[in-house]
C-alpha cells in the first residue's frame, strides 16, 4: 500500500507548503515567465488580425472571452473534481470517467424528454427549472451507481495496484462505450436548459447567454458543497485523513472502506453531474466521452493530481486556454487552438513536475 | 560455440513458418490478417519496450505512428484532389523526412513528459494522443478530418502484398532482436534500473530524463517505421486512425499480449486482429446477442478478464502453466524460477 507521504492533499492549510519556494529563478520559470507577458501583451495591445481583436480596441469581445472562460472553468472543475477526489484516496485513474460523464449525459437528456414529453424540437420555453434538475440528479444517480458497481466489483481487489487498476477502467470504458452506443444511437443528442434561465444580456455592447452564468453558479454551489463535505463533516474528515494516511485510520477503527466507497460514489456523482450540464452546454455524442475525459486528465495534470486546489486552478487556466486561444490566434491560424492546450501543459510541466499543486510521487 | 538457446529455437522457427504462410496461406489471411497482425505487433512493441524495461506505460505510440504516415502522405503525394501538402517528393525521401519528423516530435514529447513516470506518463502521453488526433482533424494544411488518400509505396512494393507482408516480417524481426539487443546494453540496463530506483539511480550520477527521452525516442522510431508500414500497406490514413479508439486499441493489444513482454506484442496484435474479423465466424456468437458491432464490448470483457486474472497477459499465463509443469519436476523447477523473475513482479506491483 502506498503511504500517506506520497498521497496529495485534500487538506486546503497543508497545500500551502507544497508550493515551491519562490525565492529562486530557474530557467523553466522565467521562460514561461516571459511566455506569460507576451501572450498579455499580445492580447492587450497586438491582436489586431484575430477574430476577437486587440483588448485595448475591443474591450467588450475581451470580456466575453473572458466570461466564457470562467464559465467553462466551472464545468471543468465539477468534472476533474471528482477524477480527482477519487484519485486523492485511492489512487485509482478513473479512466471510464468519461464514460460515466456520457451514461449521465444519454440518461439525462432521455429523462427530460419524458418529463416534457417530446423527442426533438424542444424548446426553452417548454423546459421548466424541474425538468431539467431532476433529469440531472437522475443522470447522476446511475453514473454514481455504475461506479459504485464498477469498484465493489471490479476496483476494490487490487488496492495500490495503479496500472492494473487504470486498464480495468480503460476496458470497462470501451464496453460502456459500446453500449451507450448501442442503446443510445451514434447521432448527437442535447439537453435543453430550463427557459427561465434561457435569455440573453449585454455586456460592453456584447450579447451574453445566461445559460453559461447558470453553468457557472451550479459549479460554484457544488464547489461550495464539496469544501463543505470535506472540511466540515465527519465522513470528509475520514476522507481526507484517509488521504494523508490510510493505515493510521484504519488502525484509529474508523471504516475506510466505507470511505473509499462514498468517494466513489461522489466521484461518479460529480462527473455525472458534469455530464448533464455538458449535454446541455456541448451535447452529447459517442466520442463526448473520451473528449471530456481528456479535459479531466488535463485539468488534474496542471493542477496537481488528488488536489481540490490544483482542479479549481487547473479548471481556471484550461478553461481560460481553451477561451483565449481560438479568439486571440490570426484568423488563419484559429485551428492551432489545440496545440496551445500542449504549450500550456508543457509550460506547467516545465516548472512543476507534478502540477500546480501536486506533491512527489515518492 | 553455445547451443542456442530453446526460446532461439521457437524464435527462429516461427519466423521460418511465418516466411513460409505466403506459400500455403490465402491472399485474405496473409494480406490482411497476418500484416496486420505485424504491423501492429511492432507498434504495440514499442509500448512494452517502455513500459516494461522503462517504467513508462506510453500511449502515445500510436500518434507517432500516425504522424509518420500522415508525414508520407503530405510528402509523397501529389494528386490535385488531396488533402494535405501534395509535395510529391519520391516515395523514398518521403520514408526518410517522415521518419525524421516522427523522430523529433518524439524526442519533444519525451521530452516534455521525462519527469514523469508510472500512471502520470500514461495519462500524460493520453493527453498528447488526443491532442495529436485533434490537431490532424482540424489542421487542414497536413490533413483535416477527411484523411489523406491514393498514398502509394515505392514501386518495389507497389501492388505487391507478398511483398508488403515479407517487409512487416522482416521489421519485426528487426525490431524485436533491436529491441532486446538495447536492453541489453549498458543503456538499457541503465533503464531498467531507472525503471526500479530513479532516486538511486540519480544519486549514482546518471541523467535520469535523459535516459527516459533517448528511450522514447528510440520506440518513437520503431513506431514510425512501423507506421510507415501501415501506410504503405493502407493507402491512405485519417484522424480517425489515430483516434482515442485505435490508441486504446493497441494499448490493449500490448495488455492482451503482456505489457511486460516484447514477444506478447505480436501475440496480442494476432488475437485482436483474428478477433476482429472472424469473431462473426464462431458458431452460436450471434444467438447470444454478440454481433459484428458489439466487438468492442467482447474485447472489452476480454480485457477486463485478462486484468483481473493475469496483469501479465496471455505470455504471462503461459509462464505460470510452465512453471506449474516445473514445479512437478523438480529437476528444472530452479531453471523456471528464474525465468519467472523477469520484469512481471511490476505489474503486480505497487507495493514500492
Amino acid at each position: 500500500m502506498r503511504s500517506g507521504a506520497e498521497a496529495v492533499q485534500l487538506s486546503s492549510d497543508r497545500v500551502e507548503s507544497a508550493l515551491p519556494t519562490r525565492n529562486r529563478l530557474s530557467p523553466g520559470t522565467a521562460v514561461v515567465g516571459a511566455l506569460c507577458a507576451a501572450v498579455a501583451l499580445w492580447i492587450l495591445v497586438f491582436a489586431t488580425g484575430t477574430s476577437a481583436g486587440a483588448a485595448v480596441a475591443e474591450p467588450g469581445e475581451f470580456i466575453v472571452t473572458m466570461l466564457d472562460g470562467f464559465t467553462l472553468a466551472g464545468l471543468l472543475f465539477i468534472v476533474s473534481s471528482g477524477f480527482t477526489l477519487i484519485f486523492g484516496l485511492m489512487r485509482t485513474v478513473n479512466m471510464a470517467h468519461g464514460s460515466l460523464f456520457l451514461l449521465a449525459a444519454y440518461i439525462a437528456i432521455s429523462v427530460q424528454q419524458r418529463m416534457v414529453g417530446k423527442t426533438n424540437n424542444i424548446v426553452p420555453e417548454e423546459v421548466a427549472i424541474t425538468s431539467w434538475v431532476v433529469p440531472m440528479l437522475v443522470g447522476s444517480l446511475a453514473a454514481s451507481v455504475l461506479g459504485i458497481v464498477m469498484y465493489q466489483v471490479f476496483l476494490r481487489w487490487h488496492p495500490g495496484q495503479d496500472l492494473r487498476q487504470a486498464l480495468i477502467t480503460i476496458a470497462i470504458s470501451i464496453i460502456i462505450a459500446d453500449q451507450l452506443l448501442a442503446n443510445f444511437g451514434g447521432l448527437a443528442q442535447r439537453m435543453i436548459w430550463p427557459g427561465a434561465v434561457t435569455h440573453f444580456f449585454e455586456i460592453l455592447g456584447e450579447r451574453y447567454a445566461t445559460s453559461r452564468l447558470f453553468m457557472l453558479a451550479i459549479s460554484l454551489v457544488v464547489g461550495g458543497a464539496l469544501w463543505f463535505w470535506l472540511n466540515r463533516t465527519r465522513m470528509g474528515m475520514v476522507v481526507r485523513a484517509g488521504v494523508d494516511d490510510q493505515e493510521m485510520v484504519r488502525a484509529l477503527g474508523i471504516n475506510i472502506s466505507a470511505a473509499f466507497a462514498v468517494t466513489f460514489f461522489v466521484g461518479s456523482f460529480l462527473a455525472g453531474v458534469g455530464g448533464a450540464m455538458g449535454a446541455s452546454f456541448a451535447g452529447a455524442a459517442p466520442g463526448t466521452d473520451g473528449s471530456w475525459l481528456l479535459n479531466g486528465l488535463v485539468v488534474v495534470i496542471i493542477g496537481g493530481l488528488g488536489s481540490m486546489k490544483g482542479a479549481a486552478a487547473g479548471s481556471l487556466l484550461f478553461g481560460m486556454v481553451q477561451a483565449f486561444a481560438p479568439a486571440y490566434l490570426p484568423t488563419q491560424y484559429t485551428f492551432y487552438a489545440i496545440i496551445v492546450t500542449f504549450v500550456l501543459l508543457a509550460a506547467v510541466l516545465a516548472i512543476r513536475p507534478n502540477g500546480l499543486y501536486g506533491k512527489a510521487e515518492q | 560455440m553455445k547451443a542456442p538457446s530453446a526460446q532461439a529455437i521457437v524464435v527462429a522457427a516461427v519466423v521460418v513458418a511465418l516466411a513460409l504462410l505466403p506459400l500455403v496461406g490465402s491472399d485474405f489471411f496473409v494480406s490482411f490478417v497476418m500484416t496486420r497482425t505485424l504491423i501492429l505487433g511492432m507498434a504495440a512493441a514499442t509500448i512494452a519496450f517502455l513500459s516494461g524495461y522503462g517504467g513508462m506505460t506510453s500511449m502515445a505510440q500510436l500518434l507517432v505512428y500516425g504522424i509518420a504516415g500522415f508525414m508520407i502522405g503530405n510528402f509523397s503525394v501529389s494528386e490535385a484532389g488531396s488533402k494535405g501538402l501534395k509535395l510529391g517528393l519520391d516515395p523514398w525521401l518521403s520514408v526518410v523526412l517522415a521518419l525524421l519528423v516522427a523522430t523529433v516530435v518524439a524526442f519533444i514529447l519525451g521530452a516534455v513528459s521525462s519527469r514523469t513516470t508510472g500512471i502520470y506518463y500514461l495519462m500524460l502521453t493520453f493527453i498528447f494522443a488526443v491532442i495529436g488526433f485533434f490537431f490532424f482533424g482540424q489542421v487542414t494544411t497536413f490533413s483535416g478530418f477527411g484523411g489523406i488518400t491514393g498514398i502509394d509505396p515505392p514501386a518495389l512494393f507497389l501492388d505487391q502484398p507478398i511483398r508488403l507482408y515479407l517487409l512487416a516480417l522482416v521489421l519485426s524481426l528487426a525490431t524485436y532482436l533491436g529491441l532486446r539487443a538495447v536492453i541489453r546494453t549498458p543503456f538499457g540496463l541503465a533503464l531498467q534500473g531507472i525503471r526500479d530506483e530513479p532516486v538511486r539511480m540519480a544519486a549514482l550520477g546518471f541523467n535520469v530524463p535523459l535516459h527516459r527521452v533517448l528511450a522514447f525516442t528510440l520506440a518513437g522510431v520503431v513506431a514510425a517505421v512501423a507506421g510507415v508500414v501501415n501506410v504503405w500497406w493502407n493507402g491512405q490514413i485519417d484522424p480517425q486512425s489515430i483516434s482515442i479508439g485505435p490508441t486504446i486499441d493497441l494499448l490493449i493489444i500490448a495488455v492482451i499480449g503482456g505489457i511486460y513482454r516484447l514477444e506478447g506484442a505480436w501475440i496480442g496484435a494476432f488475437i485482436f486482429v483474428a478477433a476482429n474479423n472472424y469473431l462473426r465466424n464462431i458458431p452460436l456468437v450471434d444467438s447470444i446477442g454478440i454481433t459484428e458491432a458489439r466487438f468492442n464490448t467482447v474485447i472489452g470483457a476480454l480485457v477486463l478478464a485478462i486484468v483481473m486474472a493475469s496483469p501479465d497477459g496471455v505470455t504471462g499465463l503461459f509462464d505460470r502453466v510452465q512453471r506449474q509443469f516445473a514445479n512437478r519436476s523438480r529437476a528444472s523447477a530452479r531453471a523456471f524460477a528464474v525465468q519467472g523473475n523477469t520484469p512481471n513482479n511490476q505489474v503486480t506491483g505497487g507495493d514500492q
